[in-house]
């Protein structure tokens, strides 16, 4: 096959899909309690044990619980025993999905569980994520996401692109959408006027326009061969799957745009059909517009129908629950094609698309 | 059906306790140019990038790939972020590895690295938390006490350990980028050396370095590059729980089971008889002989006897870490990588004073965390 | 002072120390509530199994090797075995004891998983495998959930434990 392509030579199933309630903070359960009954669940719906699943991966960071390794002590949450080939990514789970996705592509294995988790709420986000910057350059002066979002939406503004009429009418939507989905944070039907009379938190993002802080946990089996119709009547299809990186400094980039989303949407084959539902990683309402428009999506298309990152955004896990939720859509019939997004790193650095469809 | 991938560009940089004359950036840049020259490419020739290094609090950088992208070529490219504790240099080959085979990219730069010097590697193994005992002093203190039980188990005589730390060492003499060249290392310098984690003294122990180590990757139509390839000839990963009733700490099955695997896959039956050349995951002294029955080269109980008899030295008819291992070079998230990276030279026949003679298969081998996460390829000069 | 002075290269900067201080509250769990309510009783409480019938102190919540909860709870005894040890003699920041000092593992009549500990009163030469030690509290009104409820363990006077029933432990 050709190089640089992430079109899928082996089809391979979004089998099953779980996540946990997401809170603002857990503060009963360890990382294994938290993620212990989503796993359960994943293997559960489908009536499989860790037994039926050849590989595992995860996505995880340390610096949201301070301690190295916390990737490490999750596994007791599956019970990898007899060892098991099992791999970590220190990203969000749709890349830890991807890795699984590759393996499954050469056809030496048939199913893999992915999981991923964040608990988001022991220390102080703004502080936190400062350190995903330049060390040298960047990081020193503690410039906080919610501010290099704010400079975002700025020139987003600027360029026309965008209003902050816009950034209301997009987290109105969002939490109204959340309304119907129990496993969301915050689920409110409030008119865009209202939330225009809030304060800003960093002009001219005013709160709506932010993700709540959440912790959970989230998991996916993904299926090809006969396991795939073994274990669901309906298969979910992966039929694309890329990722890209932008470069790091906020500077160089045009912060109103996403070619990192463009391209990989173009390897993934986004435009080869009509999309029904698009569900996007924009932890930021403005940043929606930006992944939209980079995606080539067009106002037909429902976007976060789930209530998407801004009625719960664990991190970690809120790119591996877009490709699970956009799944969902297609189980559930609402969908026949549908496109999941996730996002990491300052101002949407690197962007993963995966384009999905039922039979 | 797999695709055959193979290794056609290695580079490293020199290892050392500072690296104070170059940025993280520059650290992984000097490895990685060093591959593309090796492999005979540039930049604009590479699909997709995958990096891996040990615990982000190592350097205090979280998702560090975020800002090194630029300086590794990856904007507008596929950039993957690989962390498996210790093994993590070669899951993180794997990784780059299954790129290929899968089809997916024909050229797949891989990079992994840790600069140990830019914050307390030792501190950041040991932070504070609140349900343990502040009792560990990094890593020795954790394997120390595993060490003494595979003495209790096997017998051994207490001066196998020292053995390896000057084997290793005077194998590190041959390697130009080795972060250690203790021309005097003999017995008596090991004995002499402070005792950290008994039974463990200091030169039993891998130094704290700084370093990057770099692979080129490439699909079988796009082979290039100075030296023939290194065709990859088995792949393989295995975990299991840090701590569970009745687990073996000193042979884990984790090991054992993974070592099965990309046997099967290489096709080797007897390990001593058909890999030529070793490089296996070292830090502490000891871990030799445990590895070398892991790894199924001998019986269990007698690993210590090979070391003993100098089958695993540089003449030896299994020579292990002819690079000077883990115990002359530690930059923690690229150990594992160097392992994999110096099989691949010794099947190129590309490593210099340290390379052996006619090697056409060869084993790498990283492990991490409580010995519980393995990763191993299996390389060779022939296609598979 | 002439104008080449001033012009000279400074040479390169290679350090640049920019402290990190970030402050985490943990959230031990379930199942590690109950091990330290356990210890600010003055008693090891640990968790078994229901389906290998193991007993893990502490427990995480989990069965590390089946991956379901750890329901029952089980009283442990306030004695054990040194399975292995080694003896820390070297000083990291952060350090609270004394060097050299015993790191054991130790194994808790009643677990079936050995858990790292401190053994004092014993000189470090003397300390070997196999040896029957028992926990020293802090005074019972200092008591917390908190594993400084345990000061240390100390040898319990006891014969040393055979080989043969702690090996499958090391």
């Amino acid at each position: 096959m050709s190089a640089g392509g992430g079109r899928t030579v082996r089809p391979v199933a979004v089998a099953s899909f779980a996540q946990s309630q997401n809170v603002r903070r857990d503060d009963e359960h360890n990382e294994v309690e938290m993620l212990m009954p989503v796993v359960a669940e994943v293997f559960g719906n489908i009536g499989i044990t860790k037994d039926d699943v050849d590989f595992i991966c995860s996505g995880s960071t340390d610096y949201l619980i301070g301690g190295p390794f916390s990737f490490v002590t999750a596994l007791d949450a599956v019970g990898v025993w007899p060892p098991r080939a099992e791999s970590h990514v220190e990203m969000d789970g749709a890349w830890a999905l991807y890795e699984a996705w590759v393996l499954l592509q050469e056809g030496e294995i048939d199913a893999a569980l992915v999981y991923a988790f964040g608990r988001s709420s022991p220390g102080n986000l703004n502080e936190i994520l400062s350190l995903q910057l330049d060390p040298y350059y960047l990081a020193p002066l503690w410039p906080d996401p919610v501010s290099l979002a704010a400079l975002q939406a700025r020139a987003l503004i600027d360029a026309g692109k965008g209003s902050e009429a816009d950034f209301a009418a997009i987290a109105s939507r969002s939490r109204r959408d959340a309304m119907s989905n129990p496993k969301a944070q915050v689920a409110k039907d409030i008119p865009p006027a209202t939330l225009l009379e809030e304060d800003y938190v960093v002009a001219p993002l005013r709160r709506h326009a932010l993700p709540p802080i959440t912790d959970g946990a989230a998991a996916i089996v993904l299926a090809a061969g006969d396991k795939a119709g073994l274990w669901s009547k309906s298969p979910v299809w992966i039929t694309g799957l890329d990722h890209r990186m932008e470069t790091h400094s906020l500077g160089a980039r045009d912060l109103t745009s996403s070619p990192s989303t463009t391209r990989a949407a173009e390897v993934a084959g986004v435009a080869d059909g009509p999309v029904d539902v698009a569900e996007i990683h924009a932890p930021f309402a403005h940043q929606e517009i930006i992944v939209k428009q980079a995606l080539g999506l067009d106002d037909t298309v429902t976007v976060n129908p789930s209530g998407g990152p801004l009625a719960a955004n664990p991190l970690m896990s809120a790119g591996l629950i877009r490709i699970g939720e956009a799944a969902a859509s297609i189980s559930s019939g609402r969908a026949k094609r549908a496109v999941a997004h996730a996002t990491s790193g300052p101002c949407l650095q690197q962007n993963l698309v995966c384009v999905l469809e039922g039979e | 059906m797999a695709e055959r991938c193979a290794v056609v560009g290695v580079g490293q940089t020199h290892h050392k306790a500072k690296r104070e004359d170059v940025s993280i950036a520059g650290l992984v840049r000097e490895a990685a140019k060093m591959a593309l020259a090796d492999a005979d490419l540039t930049w604009t020739d590479i699909d997709a990038v995958v990096i891996g290094k040990a615990p982000d609090m190592f350097e205090g950088n979280m998702m560090p790939e975020l800002y090194l992208a630029p300086a590794l070529g990856a904007v507008g490219k596929p950039m993957f972020r690989v962390h498996t504790a210790g093994s993590v240099g070669g899951s993180t080959a794997l990784v780059a590895a299954h790129l290929i085979s899968s089809g997916i990219h024909r050229r797949v730069l891989t990079v992994a690295y840790e600069k140990q010097s830019d914050s307390d590697a030792m501190w950041a193994l040991s932070v504070p938390q609140p349900f343990a005992a502040p009792l560990l002093a990094g890593a020795g203190g954790y394997f120390a006490p595993h060490i003494r039980a595979y003495m209790r188990r096997s017998g051994a005589p207490e001066y196998i350990g020292r053995m390896v730390a000057v084997k290793d060492r005077l194998n590190a003499l041959r390697n130009p980028y080795a972060h250690l060249h203790l021309a005097d290392i003999d017995m008596k310098m090991v004995e002499d050396s402070m005792m950290l984690w008994d039974p463990l003294r200091y030169l039993e122990a891998c130094p704290s370095s700084d370093g990057a180590a770099a692979m080129v990757l490439s699909s079988e139509d796009a082979v290039s590059g100075h030296y023939p390839p290194a065709w990859v000839h088995g792949t393989a990963m295995r975990s299991e729980p840090t701590m569970f009733a009745g687990r073996d700490q000193v042979n884990p099955r984790a090991g054992r089971d993974c070592s099965a695997d990309v046997y099967g896959q290489a096709g080797i039956t007897n390990p001593r008889e058909q890999i030529d050349v070793a490089e296996v995951y070292v830090p502490f002294s000891w871990y030799e002989p445990m590895w070398l029955e892991n790894l199924g080269f001998c019986d269990l109980g007698d690993g210590w006897k090979l070391t003993e008899a100098g089958a695993t030295a540089f003449d030896g008819d299994i020579p292990w870490n002819t690079s000077g291992g883990v115990l002359s070079s530690n930059p923690i998230g690229a150990s594992g990588m160097l392992r994999f990276l110096e099989v691949a030279m010794q099947v190129r026949g590309q490593a210099g004073e340290h390379q052996i003679d006619g090697a056409k298969v060869a084993l790498g081998q990283a492990y991490g965390g409580g010995s519980q996460f393995f990763s191993m390829w299996v390389v060779g000069s022939e296609k598979p | 002072m002439t104008d080449e002075t001033v012009t000279e290269p400074l040479g390169p900067v290679t350090t640049l120390a920019t402290p990190i201080r970030l402050d985490f509250e943990f959230t031990p769990g379930v199942a590690q509530s109950r091990f330290l309510r356990g210890l600010e009783q003055g008693k090891f409480m640990g968790q078994r199994c229901p389906k290998c019938g193991k007993v893990y102190v502490p427990s995480r919540g989990s069965c590390p090797t089946d991956g379901v909860p750890t329901t029952e709870d089980v009283e442990l005894a306030n004695v054990g075995t040194v399975t292995t040890y080694c003896v820390v003699n070297v000083p990291f920041a952060g350090q609270s004891i004394e060097i050299p000092y015993i790191c054991a593992q130790v194994l808790l009549d009643g677990a079936n998983l050995s858990f790292m500990g401190l053994i004092q009163e014993i000189p470090t030469d003397e300390i070997r495998m196999g040896m029957r030690v028992e926990a020293v509290w802090v005074e019972r009104e200092e008591l917390k959930p908190s594993l400084a409820s345990v000061r240390y363990f100390r040898p319990s006077g006891e014969p040393d434990a055979d080989y043969e029933t702690f090996k499958e432990y090391l």
